[in-house]
């Protein structure tokens, strides 16, 4: 039997990506999901599985995307002084499942600006941080951001946005319903000089390619989306099984990747039977998440010292306030708006940043929410009588408003991914450890934009308001010094450089001619925005790379 | 009749939980809304055909579409291992002890049960309440399940007819309705 075209490992936006790309091209592919699928019916993949619900128990409690922390853990330590680590367990995991990230995300896909691709040369190095250009250009990726903002269906308006990169077209659907929380939110901000805008969104506002129109049931983000309204990866996954080319192998654990010289012949994996076997492939796809990407390299012996060098997480400054009637946060897709002002910057985040001792500080992008969920909340309150008073006058859900700024990380070589030296997963394997804090940079911004956004809340009538971080630096609240952020970057960071970079502009791994990373892991530095849709960008561009099928160059519409 | 707990754990159990989740003001309280039924169907998962682990989808009934949730899901082998070991504990099993001895939710609830002593029940609100600050873990784990019981899918076994979504005005799993355009924007 000759080997298929190429083995993709996972099934998230990068790996979805990638699949539709090369099937289209003509290529076969077999997709390898190390979690179950829950997404797509397996006799009919254009429909959902119907495993997804409106279950918080399900979803936030018992770990139904997955990875479960007891077969799966990870480790962290802040930092090499602290010891083998400090926490072994769920540490910033994406679903493992069929469609990985995608399918918990609540779909806030907005793009990097220009400059994000060029922070060196735009603002200058940063002490201790390894700030570099990416070995490619706004230009160079609006092709693809194109592209995939029509494949997964995005909902929003181009014009909205006064700081926002140019773009070829529109946004192939107008935004979906702002929730009632905006309506206070965003004209505060604009009361105090911010620009917000309606969020970018992987949700249909309309029925759109054969799925229908987000019916705003909220349970958004973290949830699965009973009637796939949401298209990330969704659409991809539809579209790859309906071509004839693909095989999808959920519970399908990949071990190696093997090599002869500078190719790869294949990979070798552990299916739902247990039992450990191989596969020969023309190509080898590595989207397993900027976590799990760089684990697989370490495990399999590839690439340079500097796999899993640089991990970024997006540092989360979160402003939270309670205001003084309901605001049915339930209700809707989790997050409607939000504004770039602390990722552009202003004459006080540039004397925040002289006052720090730093020669610039960037912020992130700024969501503006509200409360959604019960049991989450009740378990914040205390027991006995006050729990009954305070879950129903709700501080903090019906009542709740919130920002939570995406801060960008500096990429620095101490923050990194590696294996564990003695916790094991239950395939014996070692498993991820996450090496993580915050540099003077992310503490500094933070301090800055915290009470910035607090003053918002104000404006807007809040009663009371806090500020907190994730991970915790000694604001009040409550604290964790394992951050909570979803948004992994920068573990197989591209370049032209072997000595200073682990993927080239394709996604290529320096010295092997057929193994491509196509997730978040090959981002060289980690802007303000959430990863998902330039890192489905850089996947498309790099598999059009690998087919020979590249878009050509676009211009501003 | 419990599935896992004796009687009398039960009791104790139900008993607690009323101090943590009390009934009043509306509220129905743990006890209205069946808490320790839904700690023993957790305990107890592994009695049922599927496990009463994950509830199915992709609808629940309540505002239309079929009653899918009632379906539980079935566990895969790691599925399995995985949510035995959580609740029945490693118990000195290979396959559950990769990382060492786990214990599970069975005995970590037979020992805290056991540590609120046998005249629990019998004890004045304030005594019971005493009680519980003076055993920390034990009361955390409680009131963690008993949260996820008052305000979770009642299909898990709490939140008896939806009384805890009622008591707080929240609507519960809202698919196949959803909300209308103007419900998620106007006041």
């Amino acid at each position: 039997m000759s080997p298929v075209d190429a083995v993709i490992i996972g099934s998230g936006p990068g790996g979805a990506t990638a699949a539709d790309v090369l099937t289209r091209a003509g290529w076969s592919v077999v997709i390898m999901e190390r979690g179950r699928n829950h997404l797509l019916d397996p006799d009919d993949p254009t429909r959902p599985a119907g495993d997804y619900s409106n279950d918080e128990i399900k979803f936030l409690h018992r770990h139904f995307l997955g990875p479960d922390p007891f077969l799966e853990p990870r480790t962290f330590r802040r930092k090499e002084e602290d010891g083998d680590h400090t926490h072994v367990g769920d540490v910033n995991s994406i679903p493992a499942t069929v469609g990985g990230g995608g399918t918990h995300a609540d779909g806030k896909v907005p793009r990097f600006r220009e400059d994000d691709f060029a922070v060196l040369s735009s603002f200058g190095p940063q002490p201790d941080a390894a700030v570099a250009d990416w070995p490619l250009s706004y230009g160079d990726l609006e092709p693809y951001y194109a592209e995939v903002e029509r494949a997964i269906g995005v909902a929003g308006d181009a014009g909205a946005n006064p700081f926002a990169a140019w773009r070829s077209g529109p946004y192939p659907m107008p935004p979906g319903a702002p929730m009632y929380v905006t309506t206070l939110s965003g004209p505060a901000a604009e009361r105090l000089g911010y620009h917000p805008y309606q969020a970018p969104t992987a949700a249909n506002s309309v029925p759109y390619d054969n799925r229908p129109a987000c019916n705003n049931c909220g349970f958004c983000a973290f949830f699965g989306c009973p009637i796939h309204a949401k298209g990330d990866p969704v659409a991809l996954l539809m579209r790859v099984m309906a071509s004839g080319r693909a095989e999808l192998r959920p519970e399908t654990f990949v071990t190696k990747i093997r090599t002869e010289g500078r190719r790869a012949t294949g990979v070798s994996f552990i299916g739902p039977d247990g039992v450990e076997r191989s596969m020969d492939a023309r190509h080898v796809v590595v989207a397993g998440g900027a976590v799990e990407t760089p684990r697989l390299l370490l495990l399999s012996g590839i690439g340079n010292d500097l796999v899993g060098r640089y991990l970024m997480v997006h540092f989360q400054t979160i402003v939270a306030g309670t205001m003084p009637f309901p605001l049915h946060g339930q209700r809707g897709r989790s997050v409607t708006m939000v504004h770039d002002d602390a990722i552009v910057g202003d004459e006080r985040s540039r004397a925040a940043a002289k006052e720090a001792g730093l020669p610039w500080l960037r912020g992130g992008l700024v969501e503006h929410g509200a409360g959604a969920l019960p049991i989450v909340e009740s378990q914040v309150y205390p027991w006995g009588r006050e729990h009954v008073r305070l879950v129903a006058d709700s501080p903090l859900r019906e009542r709740l408003a919130a920002f939570i700024m995406q801060g960008e990380d500096l990429p620095y070589a101490t923050n990194r991914v590696d294996l564990d030296p003695t916790v094991r997963d239950v395939r014996g394997l070692p498993v991820a450890r996450v090496t993580y804090r915050g540099g003077r940079h992310e503490l500094a911004a933070s301090a800055h934009h915290g009470p910035r956004l607090e003053a918002i809340l104000k404006e807007m009538g809040a009663t009371w308001t806090m500020i907190t971080t994730s991970p915790g630096v000694g604001y009040t609240g409550h604290q964790t010094q394992v951050p909570e952020s979803r948004h992994v970057m920068g573990t197989t960071r591209m370049g032209e450089d072997p000595a200073t970079s682990v993927v080239d502009r394709f996604g290529r791994v320096h010295g092997l001619d057929n193994v491509v990373v196509a997730d978040s892991s090959v981002f060289v530095t980690s802007a303000g925005y959430g990863p998902t849709l330039t890192l489905v960008a850089l996947a498309a561009r790099a598999a059009a790379a690998m087919a020979g099928t590249e878009l050509p160059p676009t211009r501003p519409a | 009749m419990p599935v896992f707990l004796s009687e009398h754990e039960y009791r104790t159990l139900a008993a607690a939980c009323a101090r943590l989740i009390p009934a009043e003001g509306g509220h129905p309280g743990a006890e209205g809304l069946g808490v320790a039924d839904y700690v023993d169907t957790l305990l107890g998962a592994f009695s049922f055909d599927p496990p009463r682990i994950w509830a199915g989808g992709p609808t629940s009934g309540r505002h239309g579409g079929e009653a899918g949730f009632a379906r539980f899901h079935r566990l895969t082998a790691l599925d399995e291992l995985a949510w035995r070991t959580r609740i029945e504990g490693s118990q000195g099993l290979a396959e559950r002890e990769f990382n060492g001895p786990v214990v599970g939710l069975q005995q970590r609830y037979r020992e805290g049960l056991a540590a609120l002593g046998e005249g629990f029940c019998e004890l004045s609100g304030e005594e019971q309440d005493a009680c519980l600050r003076s055993h920390p873990e034990v009361t955390d784990l409680f009131y963690r399940h008993a949260c996820e019981a008052a305000y979770g899918p009642p299909e898990y076994g709490g939140n008896r007819d939806g009384g805890g979504w009622r008591a707080i005005g929240f609507d519960g799993d809202v698919q196949p309705r959803g909300w209308t355009d103007a419900e998620v924007t106007q006041p």
